[in-house]
């Protein structure tokens, strides 16, 4: 499934528009720990989190995820939004609670494994 | 495939310029042709490793080795070392003040995710002095 098509069918916001929104996502992974997203990910995952901080677009580059979706109406601190467009990450925000948002992705098909 | 190697320095709780080193390592990887299996089991080692030192110590070096057979990564650094490493590599046990385990860091998976990608790990630590972990990542042959 494509990155815009979720964003399209969960109304979510797009943080940085100048990333590449047309990639495949080929699932996802809830977590707000890094070592759990690093170890247990894999490439192309959508990753929904509450982190802001710009360490998570470390941990988004190294393992190829296809983008960030921030929960609870978060937003990126402003040099994790900067880095997100340096790397060309996409990451995207909601209103929903985490489990919400994870409900609705399983119900479009996404799955973690 | 050509050999390389080199070294990249660590500034401890410098969290902006953190995973910097590992993501240069992954760039170098790709550059080389290494296959994509490998650089994600590199990526996932050095990123750890890397933390923990951000983490845990003052400063520290990842100095990396590419041979046509293996991948070797050490990071040597100058922190407060591990009292029991045994303890230290079981899965949840972490040592990490609040305000690390805030940022999503501290989870006690870091020395275990390392170990589940490498396929040989070493660590030495000195308490008060640091901690050096070296792994090595093969190649097989035609890689």
């Amino acid at each position: 499934m494509k990155l815009q098509e979720i964003i399209d069918s969960l109304s979510l916001k797009v943080e940085n528009p100048s990333a590449d929104l047309n990639r495949e996502v080929k699932g996802a992974y809830v977590s707000d720990m890094l070592s759990d997203v690093m170890g247990n990910a894999k490439d192309g995952f959508l990753w929904i989190t509450i982190q802001v901080h710009i360490n998570t677009i470390a941990v988004a580059s190294l393992k190829n995820l296809s983008g960030i979706i921030l929960v609870n109406s978060r937003v990126p601190a402003e040099d994790t939004l900067k880095k997100a467009i340096e790397e060309n990450i996409p990451i995207m925000t909601t209103p929903l609670p985490a489990f919400d948002l994870v409900g609705m992705l399983y119900s479009l098909g996404l799955r973690c494994r | 495939m050509n050999s390389s190697e080199g070294v990249f320095f660590l500034t401890g709780k410098d969290f902006k310029n953190a995973g910097a080193a590992s993501s240069n390592l992954k760039g170098i990887l790709e550059g080389m042709g290494i296959p994509d299996a490998t650089i994600r089991r590199v990526a996932i080692a050095a990123f750890e490793a890397e933390m923990n030192t951000i983490i845990y110590a003052v400063a520290g070096m990842m100095n990396y080795f590419i041979t046509p057979e293996m991948i070797k990564i050490r990071i040597q650094d100058m922190g407060s070392g591990i009292p029991d490493i045994d303890q230290a590599m079981k899965e949840g046990y972490s040592t990490a003040p609040d305000y690390i385990r805030e940022m999503g860091f501290g989870s006690g998976m870091g020395l275990p995710n390392i170990k589940r990608n490498a396929d040989t790990l070493t660590i030495n630590s000195i308490v008060g002095e640091g901690t050096t972990v070296e792994f090595i990542i093969n190649l097989t042959p035609g890689d």
